[in-house]
């Protein structure tokens, strides 16, 4: 099982029968894949759809149906579709029980940094910003360390915010952190690993919670 | 009432240099290409675009970026555009990048006679810098002003000589929205039906703020993104 695979597997964990939940771009998509049986979850996409379903064969293709990745996706029925202001009026609303998006940099504040590196990468933000300002429920799901083991976990983001003080869990490979106003709480450990070994491989600094556990990773079904 | 033009072309043969554009489009899903295709024919430049992509290299509003048309553009993501990228990096193009939300409600309140309104989307980033902040009840709030174009070019699935227009799945994005905040809003649609044809319960927009309305000539709509299920059938 591949790091990102444990990610999308224990948040998908996370979802109760009837959530609408949006799914960020990359790691965070992988997550629709495994949904534990008898759970019904409305995926929206921030395009204009709710009721998104899962990649279509050959012959299904339709470039008038995609995801906000510019995917080609299906419909489940019961899905609708509406126009961008709709779409993000029920994000800023709080209609969606959780967003779960990537990042580059999260910090002990619940700070976010997802969308650009100055003077390096013009990209923008695309609906991030009003996601982590609206949803109910937001996680960061991403990879513990950069590619040369660098933290990303901060004491402090340095990276332009996508939102401040947004973030209310992290989860990465290694582990699941909550965020609270006392600092960033170690709630779960990948199995096989132990806090002080999660501590050093983290900047901000870990309160460990009396109740840590092992990182559940199996989905029923 | 006959709002039909006979073509692309004519539908904008008086869009001059220098105009504020909305275009609508989500990626290259539901870009009116026909119109793009037009607007790179006629060759006007200096253009202020508002869309919340720049197409990628090579086709939508990549065509009118590699053309030297567009001055400045207003969008949410761009990171399709390599082009686009390298001029703003040399600061020879004026990009403004904000919240696709935020980009959304601007243009649905710029046609709906709503100069500002608050919203939470980017307090404490770059977005809310030099912007009014207000606490209403227990949150901050930024405030964020309407957008109004001169030009709005949208593209419906199918419309009748009146203006009324429906979309199709996820092709509808940022159109209607659009058709409602400029002073001349042209639509493109794949099929044009008579007035009555369309059921009035599922219009999307309703032809009063449609000024022009043609048949696109013909759709390549690119895939962006294949991702096909793996395995074959369904």
């Amino acid at each position: 099982m591949t790091g990102k695979e444990r990610i999308a597997r224990r948040i998908a964990r996370e979802f109760k029968d009837g959530f609408y939940v949006n799914l960020g771009i990359g790691l965070p998509t992988m997550i629709a894949g495994y949904i534990p049986v008898g759970i019904d979850v409305m995926f929206q996409s921030e395009n204009g759809m709710l009721g998104v379903g899962g990649p279509p064969t050959a012959e299904q293709e339709d470039p008038d149906l995609i995801n906000a990745g510019k995917q080609t996706v299906t419909e489940i029925p019961g899905c609708s579709f509406f126009g961008s202001e709709e779409s993000f009026a029920m994000i800023r609303g709080g209609h969606m029980d959780m967003s779960i998006l990537g990042a580059m940099q999260v910090d002990e504040k619940g700070n976010l940094a997802n969308w650009t590196i100055p003077g390096k990468m013009v990209k923008g933000m695309g609906g991030a910003m009003d996601l982590v300002a609206g949803a109910r429920r937001v996680i960061v799901a991403m990879e513990h360390q950069t590619k040369d083991g660098g933290s990303r976990i901060l004491k402090q983001c340095t990276l332009p915010l996508t939102g401040q003080s947004v973030v209310h869990d992290i989860v990465t490979e290694l582990c699941w952190i909550h965020v609270t106003p006392e600092g960033l709480v170690l709630t779960e450990v990948a199995d096989g690993m132990d806090a002080a070994e999660v501590q050093a491989r983290t900047e901000a600094r870990l309160i460990v919670s009396p109740e840590l556990r092992v990182m559940t990773v199996d989905v029923e079904g | 009432m006959n709002k039909v033009v006979s073509s692309a072309d004519e539908a904008v043969a008086d869009i001059v240099s220098g105009s504020r554009i909305m275009l609508g489009g989500f990626g290259l899903c539901g870009i009116p290409e026909n119109l793009i295709a037009a607007l790179v024919r006629r060759g006007i430049t200096g253009l202020h675009t508002i869309s919340n992509n720049m197409g990628v290299d090579g086709f939508g509003m990549g065509l009118m970026l590699e053309a030297g048309m567009i001055a400045s553009h207003v969008g949410s993501y761009v990171g399709e555009n390599r082009r686009l990228e390298q001029l703003v990096l040399k600061g020879e193009l004026d990009l403004t990048l904000i919240p696709q939300g935020t980009l959304a409600e601007r243009i649905r309140a710029g046609g709906a006679g709503i100069p500002a309104f608050y919203v939470p989307t980017g307090l404490g980033t770059v977005v809310a810098e030099d912007k009014e902040t207000r606490k209403i009840g227990d949150r901050n709030y930024v405030l964020e002003q309407a957008l109004h174009a001169d030009v709005a070019l949208v593209k419906a699935w199918k419309g009748d000589r009146l203006g009324n227009l429906v979309y199709r799945k996820t092709a509808r994005n940022f159109n209607p929205a659009m058709a409602t905040a400029a002073d001349l809003t042209i639509a493109e649609v794949e099929e044009l039906v008579e007035p009555g044809e369309l059921d009035p319960d599922h219009i999307v927009t309703p032809g009063i703020y449609v000024n022009r309305i043609l048949v696109g000539k013909k759709y390549l709509k690119p895939i962006e993104s294949k991702f096909i299920k793996a395995g074959g059938a369904a």
